[in-house]
């Protein structure tokens, strides 16, 4: 069983990494698109799926990043795949200092909160804010950048960039899931107080969970800059909040295969059906009611964890 | 000081919308402990029907406009109040025992539903509605001039919010909803059809965020379909100032929103003015979680 499932994602991957080759510019640009919510949708997933913290605010650590990297590039001309551990820093300790004083609060109101840090950012964005942001217009010029040597300017270069960020998140955010600290996330999700009982120390768990994966998402940001060389406020709108929320939601809260396919499915069918423009937020909002009453889990849903008995254990059971 | 008193009475009117939707908030999450995302949509949609019926029915040209008026705002609360009970029916009674995480979901997908099918009837620039429903005069209060319309706002949502409060604690009804948001199974084996008290609040919400929905059409005369957002947002900042779950809070936390939003807009800077809301939220929820007169809320066991 497992090794048919590692034979299918294998050759997804496989299929995945020969696209650029044969897919015009435009589709491979979707593919990045792609490429950078799926990064996004992972670093929220550890919050939202894993911790269990409603957190409709991730665009601001995103913005974070991103303005992060823009300014240090134009201003004092650092390379800007350089300043990417940099982009995560700040972005993380923003979320410190954000979330410290409210984790312990019931789930709704981190919600609510995190609705607002959003508002707040976007409008000191807009406004200027120590007169380094460039307003509403954002940020232009920033500068391409180039990995030993090697400049990536083209969508197909882009890709490969953004899709190893991609791979490398899935790998760590799977060894983190099944690390003890991914198993006391889970647990205190299901119940706070038996997590709590058990010795696990809710609050600072929480508070980790949302730290990392708001500098993950700061990281993200820093190649969200370095792709489109001009960012703005209305790249970190609360509606990006939403479609990340959402794409975890729809494709398995937990999950990374259902992160990854919401985040084809979310970016890219509106894409494909570019025609319906205007019908297809309704579409989807109603789509979205529908999914939460008949298959709550997602898609793809999160596999319940597993535990294979030691070989001697096994042995002393049967006797 | 002209300037303050003027602030000032432009606060309370606006603080008055943001009650009249606060409460819709606040009475849902004290039942289902949801926050109804689709609300300040449903005060969107109050908003556009009072322009649709108005431009349709000429309501006060036949009426009069006083009476023109009323009517308007009863058919207005009376459509939105269906639209909230037909909301819960489909997108939240189906999930009545799901994790929390799916409710808010299927709020959300709602709100994204209300606001993109306005899109698609009315088109997606501004609506305005027609001038001349009210008469443009100022009243004169101690020497200072303030418009009509907006102490029609601060008396109507006044009136409004004083009705809900004597129905809440003397009738029967109001009785049973009291004890279904202290606790759902112990009203239920009292005898309490949950289910019927859960439809009043769904009736009674919406019906008041849609009568501040047309409130802001007459206000402000022009309507977008993205503004139920905004405001919505605002109202639950206003029902945690004020405790959520708590109906008089609902009603202190609005008015006190609005007139803060209206000076720190005038004296601060009003470039800031929605950042201000946030901020007193963020504010409130350090020092004082519970808000100024509410429950409990934190997860300490």
């Amino acid at each position: 069983m497992t090794e048919k499932r590692f034979l299918v994602y294998g050759g997804v991957a496989a299929l995945l990494a020969v696209c650029p080759l044969f897919l015009n510019a435009y589709w491979t640009d979707v593919l990045n698109s792609i490429g950078l919510y799926a990064a996004l949708g992972l670093s929220l997933n550890l919050i939202v799926g894993h911790a269990g913290l409603f957190n409709l605010g991730h665009a601001a650590f995103y913005a974070v990043g991103a303005y992060t990297a823009a300014i240090l590039n134009t201003k004092f001309h650092i390379p800007i795949l350089a300043l990417m551990p940099l982009c995560g820093l700040t972005a993380g300790l923003f979320a410190l200092l954000i979330a410290r004083p409210i984790i312990h609060l019931r789930g709704d109101y981190l919600c609510i909160v995190t609705i607002g840090v959003g508002e707040i950012v976007r409008i000191a964005l807009i406004n200027n804010v120590f007169g380094i942001t460039g307003g509403a217009n954002g940020i232009f010029g920033i500068a391409r950048p180039s990995l030993m040597g090697w400049v990536i300017r083209r969508p197909q270069e882009f890709f490969y960039l953004i899709w190893a960020f991609v791979a490398l998140t899935v790998f760590l955010f799977h060894r983190l899931e099944n690390s003890r600290f991914g198993r006391a996330l889970n647990y205190l999700r299901e119940d706070e107080t038996a997590a709590e009982g058990s010795g696990i120390d809710t609050a600072h768990y929480k508070l980790m969970a949302f730290v990392l994966g708001a500098a993950w998402a700061g990281m993200v940001g820093n190649i969200y800059a370095a792709k489109m060389t001009i960012i703005a406020p209305e790249s970190f709108s609360f509606w990006e909040s939403v479609v990340m929320f959402t794409l975890i939601i729809l494709g398995g809260s937990g999950s990374i295969p259902g992160v990854l396919l919401g985040a084809f499915l979310i970016v890219g069918l509106p894409e494909v059906f570019r025609g319906f423009t205007n019908a297809r937020m309704m579409v989807f909002g109603a789509a979205m009611i529908a999914m939460m009453i008949f298959r709550t889990g997602g898609i793809l849903p999160a596999r319940p964890r597993r535990y294979e008995l030691l070989k001697e254990e096994a042995a002393e059971e049967s006797t | 000081m002209e300037e303050f008193f003027q602030q000032l009475t432009n606060g309370l009117a606006v603080g008055g919308i943001y009650a009249l939707i606060a409460l819709g908030y606040t009475m849902v999450y004290g039942v289902l402990k949801l926050i109804n995302f689709a609300h300040g949509d449903l005060f969107t949609i109050g908003s556009y029907l009072g322009l649709t019926l108005l431009t349709s029915l000429f309501l006060s040209d036949r009426l009069g406009p006083g009476a023109g008026i009323v009517v308007l705002a009863l058919m207005v609360m009376g459509l939105v109040a269906l639209v909230g009970a037909l909301l819960e029916r489909v997108a939240y009674r189906p999930l009545r025992h799901s994790p929390r995480l799916s409710a808010v979901v299927s709020a959300l997908g709602a709100s994204i539903f209300f606001s993109n099918t306005l899109m698609l009837i009315y088109g997606a620039r501004f609506q305005v509605y027609p001038q001349g429903i009210l008469p443009k005069t100022a009243i004169d209060l101690f020497g200072l001039y303030v418009p009509l319309v907006r102490v029609l706002i601060l008396g109507a949502s006044v009136v409004m919010m004083i009705a809900l409060y004597a129905f809440i604690q003397k009738t029967k009804i109001g009785t049973a909803i009291r004890a279904a948001a202290i606790d759902q199974d112990a009203a239920r084996l009292m005898g309490i059809d949950v289910n019927r008290v859960i439809l009043m609040v769904f009736l009674i919400g919406p019906a008041l965020g849609g009568a501040a929905g047309l409130m802001v059409g007459l206000h402000y005369g022009q309507i977008n379909f993205t503004m139920g957002w905004v405001y919505g947002l605002k109202a639950f900042t206003a029902a945690i100032l004020g405790g959520i779950g708590n109906i008089p809070g609902a009603m202190v936390g609005g008015i006190l929103l609005g007139v803060i939003e209206a000076l720190g807009a005038a004296y601060l800077s009003i470039a800031w003015k929605d950042a201000i809301a946030f901020g007193v939220l963020i504010f409130i929820l350090i020092v004082r979680p519970t808000g100024l007169l509410g429950e409990r809320v934190a997860e300490k066991v």
